[in-house]
């Protein structure tokens, strides 16, 4: 089956397709076509991961569909643990997905439009999961952010909407500069081959030079801060939750944004050689993470839009994701992305559950929800119990690990900035519980609980993020066996940790103390200083907060403004000026050339050459014209004195 | 001049330098005389000399062939010649053009390059006079090695006849 | 008796000639001194055949003497010619062909 799992992308394309031409003619509009495909797709890649699981033989396939000379530019597939993972991972989640949007975009008028553009992006994600080439992941990591802009723009009536599609997509397109290349300079450090495989080979045997490798992480991470919203380059992330509370659901918590950890996770012997990642202490890609980590949890706090508060919490998770990958932690990093999948798609849905009852985004218009909508307020404080890494659920597991490695693998500050980010990360969910939930109701609608379409995959989802942390607890270990790192034929382990008590403990502790601050400042009110924020200069923190540390205004107002304003003129006026002016110039300048050419060199030169001749035979003609002097004796007196000078010379010289 | 030391050809040798120095003079004059008839006859004196110079050289065919065609009819075509181009009116000018002192150098320097040459290829031949030469044996040579030098030779008399002729009658 | 007399003789009368040529102004006064150097050429072929005792030399100076004859009957009709477009002969004056 295995060698099958092309179909598993396949499926959903054909659907794209399907819906595109006959969407609205279907019955459902379309929909039905999509939750057949990912349906299909989903029992297939368990299937796929059942075969792993059973005799863990990995395909790795290629045709050769453009050779010239060395460079052969393939089309392949690489079905291993971590492949099987994510197949689970994407299609059950897109399920969910789709089946959520039959309720949530009900009447939507571009409804079939949005099934086609959910049907693509799932294809793409899976056709980037399956990639054996770099060259093949990139086309999955474009086609994916082609669709994650048309999904956030779905209501591009609205300015904000388009705008925030265009941000998303400008945004990670300065990253996917880094990215391409990243891949040109790993291609060229590998003797010219696209193979994800190869190249790891040659990492890790120290067959590419340390620099190289160097060169090539930092590029391909400056892909991974775009598309896995790393700071900076998370501001679009926030700005994307201007789409449908699905899109929100499926791309930007679950599957699209976590194709930055998953490049990682895939060549990460091109990142465990480059950033020396086994020396221990601090390399870049950890000093980014641990930024997102701490300071987008920092900027949860201030936000009143429901969904702001998760956006900027999956930015903290990527943080984490991709400071276990720093560390050394792969397994751990790997394992928080299988975990964070399931319930921040929950919370997502959740969210929008309780959006489409209250029809506003911000919990300042929401409040006592619980008793409106126990099945959405039960799931979403599943989803964040998990989330906050509440043992026994899914996230404990996950965060622990991460902490864990941080720690034993010589990395303190990682570790230190983990444990600030999970308390934050506590205490901003309780917080967003309680507006949301608890209280008195602000709100001026009559919220009801959603219909079924919507609910039962809160409760589907609700399971696995309660469940599946322990697939990876001490004893079981199942997770860490069945996707692991390794590249054939290469003695090289990512580091491994036993479970440690007392830090799992320890963090359990932070957690549960965030949540306890959560309650005490927003729940019972009754916390001193309640107006502290209010008053500077904790005010001023605030207002740094809402700011956003004022990297919109330096992104927007200082490059955009800047190139916009500035130096498109600068630029229009070099091309005006400058790059006119130097071709107007070559014209002059040919023209003074010809007219000197003709008038110098051609009237003056060579006719003055040609006239020359003429005049000078003319002139010696003149001259030698009066020795005829017509006069008969004349002539005969030069014949005499040469034949009278030829005798002498005669006698003289012989 | 040598051979003053007189051989067996005393008489010849004394004949031949009194004729030899008259026509030296005499062609001196033709080419200086200011009056041209005195200028042809001179050339007459000239041209008798050569005939007597070949009748010392035992070529008697040939003076007698010289003194009638020469003296008898070119002298005479001068002459005639002389008389019908002269200018009526104009004195008898200038016969001398402007370049006769370079002529005269370079005849000089021609004369000098003959003597020379002369004098060296033929300083010390001498004549051993035999018998006059016999008109048949001309005759023979004219007419049998020489016949069509011969008869082209009357061609060109007779061109030279019809030419004459044709260019100078008036028409 | 030497033959370079003769043949000095012929050289002196050949350069007289030439002097008049190159000297003299009037047309018939030109070919007289034609007929002086003909005339030293034939000296110098008799004296020559008279040396080698071959009648050849006398057969070229008869030749000579014909077409000397020839020669000077042309030349007095152009001369004569000249003198009836131009009344008078003097050479100097003729350069039609004076470049």
């Amino acid at each position: 089956m295995a060698e099958k799992a092309w179909l598993i992308p396949l499926l959903p394309a054909l659907s794209y397709f399907i819906i595109l031409l006959f969407g609205k003619k279907m019955p459902k509009g379309g929909s039905e076509s999509g939750i057949i495909a990912v349906g299909t797709s989903f029992v297939l890649a368990l299937i796929v991961a059942a075969q792993w699981i059973k005799d863990e033989h990995i395909v790795d396939q290629h045709l050769t569909w453009w050779s010239n000379g060395k460079v052969h530019i393939t089309l392949g597939q690489h079905v291993d643990g971590l492949t099987a993972m994510m197949f689970v991972v994407v299609t059950f989640v897109s399920l969910m997905v789709h089946i959520y949007s039959t309720g949530y975009m009900h009447g939507d008028e571009r409804f079939t439009h949005f099934f086609a553009a959910l049907s693509l992006f799932t294809a793409s994600m899976l056709f980037m999961v399956l990639a054996d080439n770099l060259l093949q992941l990139m086309i999955g990591w474009e086609l994916v952010g082609l669709c994650s802009f048309m999904l956030i723009g779905h209501w591009f009536e609205e300015k904000n909407n388009s705008s925030a599609a265009l941000k998303a997509f400008f945004t990670t397109r300065t990253g996917d500069v880094g990215l391409m290349l990243g891949i040109i300079t790993l291609f060229f450090a590998a003797g010219q081959h696209f193979s994800i495989q190869l190249i790891n080979k040659m990492a890790l045997e120290h067959e590419i030079s340390h620099g190289l490798l160097l060169a090539g992480a930092l590029l391909l991470f400056l892909g991974v801060m775009g598309k896995s919203a790393q700071v900076p380059l998370h501001i679009w992330l926030p700005d994307a939750m201007a789409g449908p509370t699905p899109v929100s659901a499926l791309i930007h918590a679950a599957t699209m944004v976590v194709a930055g950890v998953y490049l990682v996770a895939r060549v990460y012997g091109v990142f465990w050689e480059g950033f020396s990642i086994g020396h221990g202490g601090l390399n870049w890609m950890a000093f980014i993470a641990g930024l997102t980590m701490v300071l987008t949890a920092a900027l949860a706090f201030v936000q009143d839009d429901i969904k702001r508060v998760l956006a900027y919490s999956t930015v903290s998770q990527l943080g984490y994701m991709v400071a276990a990958l720093s560390v050394g932690a792969w397994t751990a990093g790997v394992f928080h992305l299988f975990t964070h999948a399931f319930f921040k798609a929950l919370l997502f849905l959740g969210s929008g559950s309780v959006i489409h009852a209250v029809h506003s985004n911000n919990m300042s218009e929401m409040g006592g929800l619980k008793k409106y909508m126990p099945q959405t307020y039960w799931t979403f404080v599943i989803g964040t119990l998990a989330l906050a890494g509440i043992f026994p659920l899914a996230g404990f597991w996950s965060k622990d690990e991460i902490l864990l490695g941080a720690t034993k693998n010589g990395y303190p500050y990682i570790f230190v900035l983990g444990l600030i980010g999970a308390f934050m990360t506590a205490c901003y969910m309780g917080r967003c519980v309680i507006l949301t939930f608890h209280g008195e109701y602000r709100g001026h609608g009559h919220p009801h609980e959603s219909p079924r379409s919507m609910t039962v995959p809160l409760l589907l989802l609700a399971i696995p993020s309660a469940l599946i942390g322990l697939i990876n607890a001490p004893g079981v270990l199942k997770f860490a066996h069945w996707v692991r790192f390794e590249v054939p034929g290469v003695e090289f382990e990512p580091p491994e940790h036993k479970f440690a008590v007392p830090l799992a403990t320890f963090s359990f502790l932070v957690a549960v103390a965030g949540l306890a601050v959560a309650y005490w400042v927003f729940y019972l009110k009754t916390a001193p200083n309640k107006g502290a924020f209010e008053r500077a200069p904790l005010r001023t923190v605030k207002h740094v907060l809402v700011e956003k540390y004022y990297l919109d205004a330096l992104f927007v107002g200082g490059v955009v403004g800047a190139i916009k304003g500035p130096i498109a003129r600068a630029a229009y006026w070099i091309n005006q000026n400058v790059i006119d002016g130097v071709v107007n110039a070559v014209g002059v300048g040919a023209k003074l050339v010809g007219r000197f050419t003709y008038d110098v060199i051609d009237q003056k030169g060579v006719d003055g050459i040609v006239n020359g001749i003429g005049v000078g035979a003319s002139e010696t003609g003149g001259v030698l014209r009066l020795v005829q002097s017509g006069r008969v004796q004349q002539y005969a007196l030069m014949l005499f004195a040469a034949v009278g000078l030829l005798g002498l010379a005669l006698i003289l010289f012989t | 001049m040598s051979g003053l030391i007189a051989t067996s050809y005393a008489p010849q040798n004394v004949a031949f330098w009194i004729i030899a120095i008259s026509m030296a003079v005499a062609a001196v004059g033709v080419v200086t005389m200011k009056n041209i008839v005195h200028a042809a006859l001179a050339l007459v004196v000239v041209l008798a000399g050569v005939a007597a110079q070949y009748i010392l050289l035992q070529a008697e065919f040939l003076g007698i062939v010289q003194v009638l065609i020469y003296i008898g009819a070119v002298i005479v075509l001068f002459l005639f010649g002389i008389m019908l181009t002269r200018h009526p009116m104009r004195k008898t000018g200038e016969y001398d053009n402007d370049q006769r002192v370079l002529a005269g150098l370079v005849s000089m320097l021609i004369f000098g390059v003959l003597a020379y040459l002369l004098s060296d290829e033929f300083g010390g031949v001498k004549l051993r006079l035999g018998q006059p030469t016999q008109t048949s044996a001309i005759a023979d040579s004219i007419f049998r090695t020489y016949v069509v030098g011969f008869e082209v030779v009357s061609m060109l008399l007779l061109a030279a006849l019809v030419g004459a002729i044709v260019l100078a009658r008036r028409d | 008796m030497p033959i370079t007399q003769y043949l000095f003789l012929s050289a002196f009368l050949f350069c007289t000639g030439v002097y008049g040529v190159l000297a003299r102004r009037n047309g018939v006064l030109v070919l007289m001194s034609i007929e002086l150097m003909l005339n030293a050429v034939n000296i110098n072929l008799v004296a020559f055949s008279a040396r080698l005792s071959d009648a050849a030399g006398q057969v070229f100076a008869l030749f000579v003497i014909a077409i000397a004859a020839a020669e000077v009957g042309v030349g007095l009709a152009i001369v004569l010619l000249i003198y009836r477009n131009r009344v008078g002969v003097n050479l100097d004056e003729i350069d039609l062909m004076k470049g």
